[in-house]
């Protein structure tokens, strides 16, 4: 199948762009056509997000050429990108939280706008053709009340509303649930249907291949190549993505001789108001745990909840038999209990100190000097480094500020900060959330590891081929409760969905 | 059991260390700020003779040496996230309880610890007010500011008073000497020296660097965050009462009005030193060498003849231009 020209709406050609001695895009061809849906993959450095913020008019190459329609533009920035008909939902949302829908919509428009007063009827009515477009979103409520994939739809609005053409997706899906994902993407075909063209960036081989026409591949700011999806595997895509072929994706299970009676954590009968209620569950020795369930089940909340993060929690946990009596967060950590957060930047590590102060964090005590409270800087640089290497991360020295390092890279400077006190059970909340393909596989091959030596795992993820993959056992969570466990042959992703959202209007059935 | 101090691996790259550290210190912001107070050193003994003379120095340190001890307060509470305005009022308050308190019959070390005491609660009630009501340090400084400044002013009905009869032992930490160096400046510096190492290298202040990094991300490293910022606040308060103390003693009488625009001098100092209002960044050090220029700048204006009004715009500006080169740093760095 070739393309005739007449049918590319965006045509890049020989696009390069260095910052300083970093070549970030070299010589990179690209081609959209009106009503696809292109996915653009890579890891992170390939250059997707330098590409995108070039024809998005934040950037401007070196040299290099695009056309649109076929003629030649120069994109000088967002605003001028926007005039040219390309809209970019960026992957953190950024709307006004305290102020309505539509005039978050109708943001530049007012902006640019000459009347002297807001002419809030006229927002409504508009946002309001646009929103039916996308769903049911109410135009006059503040976006601060509604969810995060609401709150993503609104950003697609956005883009919507300045007569649109290209529309770029960075990662939209990292944040929502496999039914709001699922939502997203009838929207984005019925936009590719209304003739919009869609470039899709993802790290997640299932949507691309379930949604995508055409997938590009970057490496290392190169391009490497366009195929359709029909045409290709997942396994080939990543492999054009590493630059190496991947045997295979998740390390392997416990089999069946390897499982263990021996139980290191029993949670009985955990109750908090309002959030969940009579969590019972045991994690055995050597097996990883999976929590699935919807966003807002209580996932997070009952495992926040064990080790005393938040909310006040009744009922009993035990380690290897014992029962524990924890006040504070800092009193799970001294038990072996330890929580990685799934918001990584938010509030998982410092990013402007270094990696040694990171990995330092949850007991600075370990790395002072023989009994006292001053800091060795050389056993907490030694800490960092021996952990570092052991988690294969990639950094210049370990006095650099985390802030310099790569999703996957960052992600495992927060493990490390976990493995520092030789926890007995980890709990890992979205672990691979934004991290790319190598080092997501790392980091599943580590939590294995882990788990063959003896460390309790409990991994909480909104992505199921991830739980199938990487767990011995899944726990759904459904409104506060422990709905249903699976394990062996019973853990497939229908049954999952099931589990996690029987007694909702429309279940998704197996 | 004895203390390991240097890990064997820092010498190892010993030989080509020399360069590595001469690289790394020129881009440290405090040597950026040495070799600025030098070249203004040079600058000014050639436009004033009497700029280098000993008379002028010990002045100029008499001048900064007590505001240094509310700098070092401001510095660690602004790298655990917070910030006080009442830093001027609560120096003046400490000298008012003291003073009022020895007229009426107390004696003077007791009159000081009592002073310094009631600082210290001043903070508390502030830290209260931050952690556990959940108000911002700014408004609830803001508040305190003009109590103290209120309370200063009710105690004393407005006007100075005069503590003719303090005793010389007790003047002697404001006025005396040891050898050719005045208490002051001695106080001064084993204030900073004793602070700058706690915050560099105990456990227990790496800790506030934490807080004011991420606050979300120390909690959820099992660090007590509200403990640490209500410490840091109480202890920015209890400086400036012992700060209020040795102004008590130099000047030998009780001030209300004492400090005004005290806690933007200080602000100033710390973020030209290198804190961020942000949190989680600073040094005493850093801040120090802010004061240690302001007042050089201040000194050097006073000298030239320069006019006070242009001085505070001259201030003002310096204060701008190193928060303007700082933040393009950062930015390049990113």
């Amino acid at each position: 199948m070739t393309a005739g020209a007449d049918d590319l709406i965006l045509e890049i050609t020989k696009l390069s762009k260095s910052f300083g001695p970093v070549r970030a895009l070299r010589e990179v061809d690209f081609q959209l056509r009106r009503g696809e849906i292109h996915a653009l993959a890579g890891e992170n450095g390939a250059g997707k997000s330098t590409l995108m913020n070039i024809i998005d008019g934040i950037l401007r190459p070196d040299s290099g050429e695009i056309r649109l329609d076929g003629n030649p533009v120069t994109i000088t920035s967002p605003a001028r990108a926007q005039a040219l008909g390309i809209g970019f939902v960026h992957q953190e949302i950024a709307l006004c939280p305290d102020i309505t829908v539509a005039e978050n919509i109708f943001m530049a428009a007012t902006n640019s706008s000459r009347a002297l007063l807001m002419d809030f009827r006229g927002l409504e009515r508009r946002s309001g053709e646009i929103l039916r477009r996308l769903g049911d979103i109410d135009p006059v409520v503040p976006v601060r009340s509604l969810s995060i994939s609401q709150q993503q739809l609104v950003e697609i609005a956005k883009a919507l509303t300045l007569d649109c053409r290209v529309l770029i997706l960075d990662e939209p899906t990292a944040a929502l649930t496999e039914r709001e994902a699922q939502i997203l993407f009838e929207i984005m075909h019925k936009l590719a249907g209304q003739g919009i063209s869609i470039i899709y960036i993802s790290h997640r081989m299932v949507e691309i291949f379930d949604n995508c026409d055409r997938v590009t591949v970057l490496r290392d700011g190169q391009f490497i190549t366009t195929m359709n999806v029909s045409d290709t595997t997942p396994g080939e895509v990543v492999s054009a993505m590493v630059g190496r072929v991947i045997d295979s994706l998740y390390p392997p299970k416990l089999s069946v001789g390897e499982r263990s009676d021996e139980i290191i954590l029993d949670v009985h009968d955990l109750t908090e108001r309002n959030r969940f209620r009579e969590v019972s569950f045991e994690l055995r020795k050597g097996e990883i745990l999976g929590l699935a369930g919807l966003i807002g089940a209580g996932r997070s909340e009952i495992v926040k909840g064990i080790c005393k993060l938040e909310g006040e929690v009744t009922g009993e946990v035990s380690l290897h038999g014992r029962a524990l009596r924890l006040a504070h967060y800092a009193d799970s950590i001294a038990e072996g209990l330890v929580y990685l957060s799934e918001d990584r930047k938010g509030d998982g590590l410092f990013l402007d100190m270094s990696i040694a102060a990171n990995v330092s964090a949850l007991c600075v005590e370990q790395i002072a000097a023989a009994g006292g409270g001053l800091i060795d800087d050389g056993r907490e640089n030694e800490q960092a480094e021996r952990l570092g290497a052991r988690l294969n991360l990639r950094y210049g020295h370990v006095g650099q500020p985390v802030s310099a390092l790569s999703g996957g890279n960052q992600q495992k400077v927060a493990i490390a900060k976990m493995l520092s006190v030789s926890p007995k059970v980890i709990f890992l909340d979205e672990p691979t959330r934004g991290v790319d393909v190598g080092a997501k596989a790392e980091i599943h091959r580590i939590l294995r590891d882990l788990a063959r030596s003896g460390v309790g795992i409990v991994v909480i993820s909104s992505e199921l081929p991830e739980l199938i993959g990487v767990c011995d056992r899944v726990l759904v969570v459904r409104e506060g409760r422990i709905a249903g466990e699976v394990t062996d042959d019973e853990m497939t992703e229908d049954r999952i969905m099931y589990l996690a959202s029987l007694g909702e209007q429309r279940p998704v059935a197996s | 059991m004895s203390t390991v101090t240097t890990p064997s691996g820092k010498h190892h790259d010993a030989s080509g260390g020399v360069v590595d550290m001469l690289r790394r210190l020129l881009r440290m912001r405090e040597t950026g700020l040495v070799l600025i107070i030098l070249a203004l050193f040079i600058a000014m003994s050639f436009a004033s003779p009497y700029f280098l003379t000993w008379n002028n120095m010990r002045a100029m340190a008499m001048a900064f040496a007590v505001e240094g001890v509310v700098v070092v307060g401001m510095t660690i509470l602004l790298i655990s996230g917070g910030i006080d305005l009442s830093v001027g009022s609560v120096t003046a308050l400490a000298m008012v309880i003291a003073g009022l308190l020895f007229l009426n019959g107390v004696d003077p070390w007791v009159a000081s610890a009592m002073a310094i005491a009631a600082c210290t609660a001043i903070g508390a009630a502030m830290g209260f007010f931050v952690t556990r009501v959940g108000l911002h340090h700014f408004i609830v400084s803001l508040a305190v500011m003009v109590i103290a400044r209120g309370l200063c002013l009710l105690g004393t009905g407005g006007r100075p008073i005069g503590l003719y009869t303090l005793p010389p032992e007790f003047k002697f930490i404001g006025q005396g000497s040891i050898g050719v160096i005045p208490v002051v400046i001695i106080i001064f510096v084993v204030v900073v020296v004793v602070f700058d190492f706690l915050l560099r290298r105990t456990t227990m202040f790496r800790k506030v660097f934490y807080t004011g990094s991420n606050e979300k991300a120390a909690a959820y490293s099992g660090i007590r965050t509200k403990k640490v910022v209500f410490l840091t606040t109480t202890l920015c308060s209890a400086l400036c009462g012992v700060a209020g103390i040795i102004y008590m003693a130099r000047f030998g009488s009780a001030q209300p009005t004492f400090g005004l625009g005290m806690e933007l001098n200080v602000i100033a100092a710390a973020v030209i030193g290198g804190a961020s209002l942000s949190g989680g960044s600073g040094t005493i050090f850093g801040a120090i060498l802010g004061t240690i220029l302001l007042s050089v700048v201040s000194s050097s204006l006073a000298l030239l003849d320069v006019s006070v009004y242009w001085q505070d715009i001259i201030r003002g500006s310096i204060l701008l231009t190193a928060v303007t080169i700082d933040h393009y740093l950062n930015k390049r760095r990113d």
